[in-house]
């Protein structure tokens, strides 16, 4: 039996710079691969003498979408071409994306919530007659931070794809809406039957999206959330990641809202 | 094989006889003035005529009045701490990227003494780290090369509850040998539970039980199970608890709880670790070990940003709702074995049963 707490190591092939703080990580393995990630999965990525960190898989490669927000990140983010990691995985739930052929997607990102999204437009993309309308709403705190902005571009171009994007605050250049995801969100005309959500950015905003989509009658299955918790081991066996009665490792992160409403609602649970 | 008995000096040989196929020996002896468990060279070290009394943040040595080496309740340590050790490594790692997993320790051990809440809490360890998708293989070793001999309690502590809990006074299932000390320590009523358990008795003096001595070691342990010092409400707990997320009661106890997390070091199934990252000098060779944590740790549940759970009643909120209900949905089963390990060592004497009767009682809170 494989050990599940060591890692196998990848390197570092492709380093693209999304923003001010963040960066893509293409990998590749420097020996036996390891199994191919489902979309919304996550993998532990090990930083030499610093640590690891449970990070989405945001594409192919796999590809993880880092953000400089601590100790581990920060090193990742630093991380050159060609530098060894540590990779485990994949572990969790995946969005089942599958399950909503021959609907319309809804897809609400905030922030680093579009990292584990974007295989998500990919694959509706990659499979675009099987679905009917495509909605992405996507917000940042200022313009120069939104996440893949060529990807965005050209989603933009696309006249099967309704790109909304919206910043938090009024910013020099920006003709765009200005606040957060949930008004351009508010404003859709949606078909609550035949309308699958797939949400992913901070819990505020994903808890306020999901309570405009019940509004607009849609069920809380057809409402997906993807959430964060501290992870040590990705499999079950730490305890860091509970939320009630779920480990979000196991359980999660992907999960629809029916399970996820209610814990969500209770503050520090 | 029929139920046998052992007197003092068979006693003696069993320890004797595990040692002799390889085991290391884990059992109780008297030490810091506690009774904690340790690797025995021999029975003369178990903790003969010493029992101890407890309470709420009280656990203290006395003398008996006989010689019984196992005539004594939970102390502060548990099994877990060889069976899930509290610090260990899991690989070493140079920058040509080769991840060495940790050199797997071999040792295999035996526990002489396990109690019936206390090999409870070894089944719910093997749920947890034993029975997932992906299990500790780590654990699973150890625990397969794990010799058990139970012990039949028949006299609970003040601070006893396993009766309410289901897992004693009587041990098992899951064990190789079952004792029962009785006259004070003089002679051992033996059940034997595993073939395995069967060898290493042939290997030492015993002799067949009367079926007087049998039946009286059977009505002494039926016995304890009304002479509890506590007892779990008998409810619905998980739902109980479900109901109660947003209680006023989880300020009230943490009014009293002072976060220290005493009851996860001593409860023998708070099983949560973290990991730690070394490098040498050069930065060259790096090393992660993984080492016991607790829910009552302030960056246990941190993400970037902040921790999920700043406040003090949200841990406890945490540790009480894992132990007696969540667990059952994550793992099959309650946490809590009913050992009272938990109330002895807090130091500032909170009950685990008796905040479950409160949220039992008053939903609300208490008026």
């Amino acid at each position: 039996m494989t050990e599940p707490m060591v890692p196998v190591p990848y390197r570092v092939a492709g380093r693209v710079v999304e923003t001010a703080d963040s960066v893509s990580l293409r990998l590749e393995p420097h020996g036996k691969p390891l199994p191919e990630a489902k979309l919304g999965q996550f993998m532990m990525l090990y930083c030499h003498g610093v640590g690891e960190v449970a990070i989405s898989v945001s594409g192919p490669g796999p590809t993880h979408t880092i953000r400089a927000v601590g100790a581990v990140s920060r090193a990742l983010h630093d991380l050159r071409p060609g530098t060894l990691v540590g990779v485990r995985g994949p572990f969790g739930t995946s969005w089942d994306v599958e399950d909503a052929a021959g609907n319309d997607i809804v897809i609400v990102a905030g922030g680093a919530g579009l990292c584990p999204l974007r295989p998500v437009l990919a694959d509706v993309l990659d499979h675009r007659g099987g679905y009917g309308r495509v909605v992405v709403v996507a917000g940042a705190r200022k313009p120069d931070e939104f996440l893949f902005p060529h990807e965005l571009a050209s989603w933009a171009g696309r006249h099967d794809v309704e790109l909304l994007q919206t910043i938090d605050r009024p910013a020099p250049g920006w003709t765009g809406p200005v606040g957060f995801v949930t008004e351009p969100l508010a404003a859709l005309e949606l078909d609550p039957e035949r309308t699958r959500a797939f949400l992913c950015g901070p819990e505020p905003m994903m808890r306020a999206c999901a309570e405009i989509l019940l509004a607009k009658q849609m069920s809380a299955h057809h409402i997906r959330v993807s959430l964060e918790r501290a992870m040590k081991c990705g499999i079950g066996l730490c305890g860091h990641c509970q939320l009630g009665p779920l480990l979000v490792c196991r359980d999660g992160p992907v999960m629809d809202y029916t399970v996820a409403g209610p814990l969500l609602a209770v503050k520090e649970l | 094989m029929e139920t046998q008995v052992l007197d003092r000096t068979g006693l003696g040989e069993l320890v004797d006889a595990l040692r002799g196929e390889g085991y290391r020996v884990i059992g109780p002896t008297v030490r810091d003035n506690a009774i904690v468990l340790a690797e025995l060279d021999s029975a003369g070290q178990l903790p003969a005529g010493w029992g101890v009394t407890t309470a709420p943040g009280r656990y203290r040595l006395r003398r008996r009045d006989d010689e019984a080496v196992f005539g004594h309740s939970a102390g502060p340590q548990s099994w877990k701490t060889y069976l899930h050790p509290p610090r260990r490594k899991l690989f070493e790692v140079n920058r040509t990227g080769e991840f060495t997993p940790a050199p797997e320790d071999d040792t295999r051990y035996a526990f002489l003494g396990v109690r019936g809440c206390d090999l409870a809490a070894i089944a719910v360890l093997d749920r947890v780290l034993g029975a997932g998708a992906n299990p500790d293989g780590s654990y699973q070793r150890r625990r397969r090369e794990l010799f058990v001999v139970a012990v039949n309690c028949t006299e609970p502590g003040e601070l006893c509850f396993c009766t309410s809990m289901g897992t004693g006074p009587a041990a098992g299932p899951g064990y190789d040998l079952g004792l029962t000390e009785r006259d004070g320590g003089d002679r051992f009523v033996v059940d034997v539970g595993t073939p395995k358990g069967a060898q290493l008795l042939e290997k030492i003096t015993a002799r067949p039980a009367v079926e007087d001595e049998v039946r009286e070691a059977r009505e002494d342990v039926a016995a304890a199970a009304g002479r509890m010092g506590r007892a779990m409400p008998d409810a619905d707990l998980p739902a109980a608890i479900r109901e109660a997320r947003e209680s006023p009661q989880w300020e009230e106890v943490a009014s009293r709880c002072l976060t220290c997390g005493n009851c996860t070091m001593v409860c023998p199934t708070c099983f949560c670790t973290t990991t730690e990252d070394v490098t040498d000098l050069t930065g060259d060779h790096a090393e992660r070990w993984q080492r016991s944590a607790s829910c009552f740790e302030l960056d246990f549940s941190y993400v970037h940003g902040g921790s999920v759970r700043t406040s003090g009643p949200s841990r406890y909120r945490q540790w009480f709702s894992h132990k007696l209900g969540t667990w059952h949905e994550q793992f099959g089963s309650s946490g809590c074995v009913g050992c009272g390990r938990c109330i002895a060592w807090c130091p500032t004497g909170i009950d685990i049963t008796e905040e479950a009767a409160k949220l039992v009682a008053f939903p609300g809170g208490t008026p």
